[in-house]
């Protein structure tokens, strides 16, 4: 059996696609999955950073795709985990240097080699977003309760479903629950009943995501991190376990919510 | 262009191409367009393409992958020109444009006097941002119209669902047309040329239908009669 292909995008941009693919490729790691993300990114790659590889650079997706280097020299092994790999995305070029064939011919490949391929997609949905959705076997849309981003994902939504992708997933970052109890954002109920797709996650706001990015260390390596908890129970749904979803509101109304509209998906 | 084959017109436009394919199995012009986009890399390289398909019923999945296989050749497909409604929805869903210029309001022509021929549109699906429905009758939706997505329909409109996105009913200056649905929370509606009035942010409870009244556009419960 091969690896499954997961892309993870948005529409819009910094609602953090690329936080989400280090620590879920992180967490698989960690759990004893063998893991390669791929930095779909083209000319303005930061996965590399995130996950604090980019000293290690010396081949990239294109010079796979173009072939200046076989796939496993791209390969760039993480320094923690040894189960872990990232195919980092050329700086100096532009998303049409790739196109969605190729995409799928290297993903083909990579099946053969992994558990697990983690597309982090470029914003928009333009060429990039073409180029890391043609492989996917899944898609996770991520967005974050605001107007604006949801907005976005239903737009991609609408285009996955038009592509035949099927529905995909949906995961809500940066979820602040005390600005949602006052009513100043969206709560994921809103989010989830405009969306009308299966929720995967909700990532709570946590200060330490931006510490451990500016690090190079993702968050789901943080046993106390609130998001790194969020991020590796979203691993083990994407393995199929079912996990019950955070209680991120102290008042334990929110989980209360949340289970009663995962189980009405469900029936 | 001295050998273009038959299957192909190519026109230029103000910004790209126009190519009329003809009326022949969709395998054969489509593969006879690539070949000979293929032996002309260079003119086409780059190039904006607008594609009139005529009667083909063409899929999602066709135009999906005909618009894939031109990117590759750096090619970008921006519109896709058909009789068939098939296709024209396919290429609505996938975001490309179905006219070549948008038509100008046609506000001031004297309204059609009845209903445009009394058929609908139906769409049994949620439409999401992006999408944008046009008929030149009236249009049917078992789903929802979110936030982004727009209606426009020669006659009525009417939605069984939620209707949170934008819609213009009697666009054609007709102010018997009337929208339905059951919940009216739209970004915009229009009948005729007369924008509703939403006096209260807050969605309405329960369904209702908008019409003209008097010369006034009305939001009523929507109640059977």
């Amino acid at each position: 059996m091969g690896a499954q292909v997961i892309t993870i995008t948005s529409g819009k941009g910094g609602v953090g696609k690329t936080t989400a693919v280090a620590n879920l490729a992180v967490a698989l790691a960690a759990d004893g999955q063998k893991v390669v993300c791929v930095d779909g990114d083209i000319g303005l790659r930061n996965l590399d950073v995130v996950m604090g590889l980019e000293n290690r650079i010396v081949y990239d997706v294109v010079d796979v795709i173009e072939g200046r280097c076989r796939l496993r020299q791209a390969m760039i092994r993480d320094k923690r985990l040894p189960e872990l790999y990232l195919i980092p995305a050329a700086q100096t070029r532009d998303k049409s240097a790739v196109s969605p064939s190729d995409m799928v011919r290297l993903c083909d490949e990579l099946r053969g080699e992994v558990d697990w391929v983690i597309i982090d997609s470029p914003a928009g949905i333009e060429r990039g977003f073409k180029n890391a959705i043609a492989p996917a076997d899944r898609v996770i849309v991520l967005t974050n309760p605001e107007v604006s981003a949801v907005r976005d994902a239903d737009r991609v939504i609408g285009i996955l479903e038009a592509e035949e992708k099927g529905s995909p997933g949906l995961i809500i970052n940066r979820l602040n629950p005390a600005m949602v109890r006052r009513h100043d954002m969206l709560s994921a109920e809103d989010v989830l009943d405009l969306l009308a797709v299966r929720l995967l996650g909700v990532v709570p706001e946590d200060e330490n995501v931006i510490v451990a990015t500016n690090r190079g260390v993702p968050v789901a390596l943080d046993g106390k991190s609130r998001a790194g908890q969020a991020f590796r129970n979203i691993a083990r749904r994407l393995k199929g376990e079912d996990v019950p979803f955070l209680d991120l509101d102290d008042q334990g109304t929110l989980w209360q919510k949340l289970s009663r509209l995962t189980g009405r998906k469900s029936s | 262009m001295s050998d273009t084959p038959h299957f192909l017109q190519i026109k230029g436009l103000r910004d790209g191409l126009l190519i009329t394919l003809a009326d022949a199995p969709w395998e054969t012009v489509s593969q006879a367009l690539l070949a000979h986009i293929g032996e002309r890399q260079s003119f086409f390289q780059g190039a904006r393409l607008a594609l009139d398909v005529g009667q083909q019923a063409l899929k999602v999945i066709d135009l999906a992958d005909l618009r894939d296989r031109l990117s590759d050749q750096g090619v970008s497909l921006w519109a896709v020109l058909s009789e068939s409604p098939t296709t024209q929805n396919a290429a609505q869903l996938l975001g490309l444009a179905t006219r070549l210029f948008r038509p100008r309001l046609q506000e001031f022509e004297p309204a059609p006097s009845s209903m445009a021929d009394e058929t609908a549109l139906w769409l049994h699906r949620t439409l999401r941002s992006g999408v944008r429905v046009e008929s030149p009758g009236h249009v049917v939706i078992w789903g929802d119209v979110n936030p982004g997505a727009e209606v426009v329909a020669a006659g009525h409109i009417l939605v069984w669902g939620r209707l949170r996105g934008s819609v213009h009913a009697g666009a054609q200056g007709d102010r018997n047309a009337m929208i339905a649905a059951l919940e009216f929370s739209p970004m915009q509606a229009r009948i005729a040329n007369q924008e509703v009035v939403i006096s209260d942010p807050k969605p309405h409870p329960g369904p209702k239908v908008i019409a003209f009244r008097d010369d006034r556009l009305t939001v009523d419960d929507w109640q059977a009669t």
